[in-house]
């Protein structure tokens, strides 16, 4: 009996392996779904639709690459391209370096943590929209909340928003503020550190820099990386704070005309959604090709270390 | 000054030594306070005077420098803001989305999550590479399509593309999930499997009660994400009447650019659930973040 039961065996469905397989695929099906209605279907409608003139109501008509030389002989790309990058290159150091300072500060066993961490971490939880309308009044620069401080001090405030020269920086200011939530990656990945690795390096008579050199720094370089990428990534797809803040103008005289407000122009203003796809194709390379770089690079100053836990 | 600590280590001086460190240690911890006493001051300050500006007469808001303490206290800005916008509409629309979306985070979600923990299937590793690589993904390529079908479908002006796209669960959420189903012990399951359950009952009855804590942690990010979402609202919605609070805010502060008061205590009335939610659930807020790398 055994032996014919052997001989015919069940189909691979119907094993317990099988089984749990469908069941696998089965609850995973709707984010298979998903993803293939909403993203991948997406990504691959934004390519073809770059190279064709589309505005909802015509049909589409192919174009070639009439799109891509028109952008690339457009000032307001490169405007727009400009400012992206200046916000990137300035904010996203800027917001590490401020979070992480912070993190070093809060890892040493200092009384009312919870209330310092509280602190830093709320203005990254505020709604963009509200975080925009109250930095409406703290750059306000006659007597808005950052220009009455500096007066305090005796200096005056520059124009912020009202200034071409200051615009951006004012964005770059409301960016760090709410930069909290590096923080908490960063404070975790602190926490990581196992405290063996500085009761030995003290016993050896390593000084604080010295720890902080050889220990915490090169065991924070996976936190870092993951934050360099993931900041790199998002700020560059700056959008709602810029909007709100500028009318979704992206003034004054274009200073602040982000990338993805241009984006927003063309494709819903001027309903220009050929045009669009390609600008969002240009934006997703340039991303791609940058977050490409930072991992190539990363084996040179990334460390990786077994006992550290990085999500 | 560790360095003057460790060259008195040769020398044993005992009593000087650990006065020494003591003061070493109280210099350092004062230092300490003070840089964050004065970063403090940058992060916690605006929100103060956010308060305190909705709460103070036009022509006081307009003293420089500020006052931080209004004089007299206009609590009215609260109610006016109500005159002027239809707020009490902009919330229930709100809390209109966010009830699906917290829906398909929690439910769509944890079942894919269960799966990529725990069930075996070829090819789920690669299908799991994909949802990882989602996650990098920058929203702007699939920006424009997705608008074209949802205007197709005629479903820009309706609250559609704000709901239906969430219901098919999301990538950060699984990956949170996945990590904490990871984490869970095996052995339930397999009792419940030799009992005869199937793999839906398994998760319904075994997996889902131990998940509380993230199932928490999920849910307060599917809100917030909801509640702070402006970007979607700004596409796809019309007419007023469909405003959520995010959207709502920002024509009011286009509208009465002038009237701090009010701006301030609207926008002081949005952050207040946020910062409310956060005393409440500090700690799944920062489980969160750290695992996904979120931003809010």
């Amino acid at each position: 009996m055994a032996a014919v039961m052997r001989g015919t065996p069940k189909p691979w469905l119907k094993t317990l392996r099988g089984k749990e397989a469908i069941a696998c695929y089965l609850f995973i099906l709707p984010w298979i779904i998903g993803f293939t209605v909403f993203t991948l279907g997406p990504i691959i409608a934004s390519f073809g639709l770059s190279f064709m003139d589309y505005d909802l109501v015509l049909p589409p008509k192919f174009l070639g690459l009439a799109n891509f030389v028109e952008l690339f002989s457009d000032s307001l790309f490169y405007t727009s391209m400009w400012n992206t990058l200046y916000i990137v290159i300035l904010a996203v150091p800027l917001g590490m370096l401020a979070s992480f300072m912070m993190a070093l500060l809060l890892n040493q066993k200092v009384r009312g943590l919870a209330a310092y961490r509280t602190a830093y971490f709320i203005p990254s939880i505020v709604p963009a929209v509200a975080s925009a309308a109250l930095w409406l009044y703290v750059l306000q620069p006659e007597w808005g909340l950052l220009n009455g401080f500096l007066s305090w001090l005796g200096i005056q405030g520059p124009g912020w928003l009202a200034s071409e020269a200051w615009s951006k920086p004012s964005i770059i200011l409301l960016m760090i503020w709410a930069s909290g939530g590096s923080m908490i990656i960063f404070l975790a990945g602190l926490q990581n550190i196992p405290k063996e690795y500085y009761e030995a390096a003290e016993i050896d008579g390593a000084n604080s820099l010295r720890r902080f050199q050889y220990i915490t720094l090169p065991l924070m370089t996976p936190t870092i990386f993951f934050n360099l990428v993931m900041g790199v990534i998002g700020t560059f797809q700056i959008f709602s704070v810029v909007f709100v803040l500028t009318d979704g103008m992206g003034g004054p005289v274009n200073s602040t005309l982000v990338y993805l407000i241009y984006i927003y122009r063309n494709a819903f203003n001027y309903f220009r959604m050929g045009f669009a796809s390609s600008m969002a194709w240009v934006l997703f390379v340039i991303i791609l090709v940058l977050t490409l770089i930072q991992f190539r690079t990363a084996r040179f100053w990334v460390h990786y270390d077994t006992d550290t836990v990085e999500g | 000054m560790t360095t003057i600590t460790k060259q008195q280590e040769s020398q044993p001086t005992r009593i000087s030594r650990t006065q020494r460190t003591r003061v070493v240690k109280a210099v350092r911890s004062l230092l300490t306070h003070l840089f964050l006493l004065v970063g403090s001051f940058f992060f916690v300050a605006p929100l103060i005077f956010l308060v305190s500006t909705s709460l103070k007469a036009s022509r006081q808001i307009a003293k420089f420098p500020p006052d931080l303490i209004p004089d007299p206290f206009i609590w009215a800005n609260y109610s006016d803001v109500f005159i002027y916008a239809p707020f009490g509409t902009y919330l229930l629309n709100t809390i209109f989305i966010i009830i699906p979306t917290v829906f398909g985070a929690a439910i769509t979600s944890s079942l894919a999550a269960y799966a990529f923990a725990r069930l075996r299937a070829p090819g789920k590793n690669a299908i799991f590479m994909v949802l990882l690589s989602t996650m990098m993904l920058p929203g702007v390529v699939t920006l424009i399509p997705t608008y074209i079908l949802y205007a197709k479908l005629g479903w820009v002006g309706s609250f559609k593309p704000l709901i239906v796209p969430v219901l098919f669960g999301n990538a950060f959420y699984i990956f949170l999930m996945r990590q904490f189903f990871t984490s869970l012990p095996r052995e339930l399951e397999d009792a419940a499997l030799i009992d005869g359950c199937n793999y839906l009952q398994i998760f319904w009855r075994i997996i889902l009660p131990l998940a509380k804590p993230v199932m928490a942690t999920v849910t307060i990010f599917a809100f917030m994400g909801a509640w702070n979402d402006y970007f979607g609202p700004l596409i796809y919605l019309a007419e007023k009447s469909q405003y959520t609070l995010s959207l709502g805010l920002q024509v009011f502060v286009q509208q009465h650019s002038t009237e701090w008061g009010l701006l301030m205590a609207a926008s002081t009335m949005m952050v207040t659930p946020i910062i409310l939610l956060f005393f409440f659930a500090q700690k799944q807020f920062v489980q969160g973040i750290m695992l996904t790398g979120m931003k809010g």
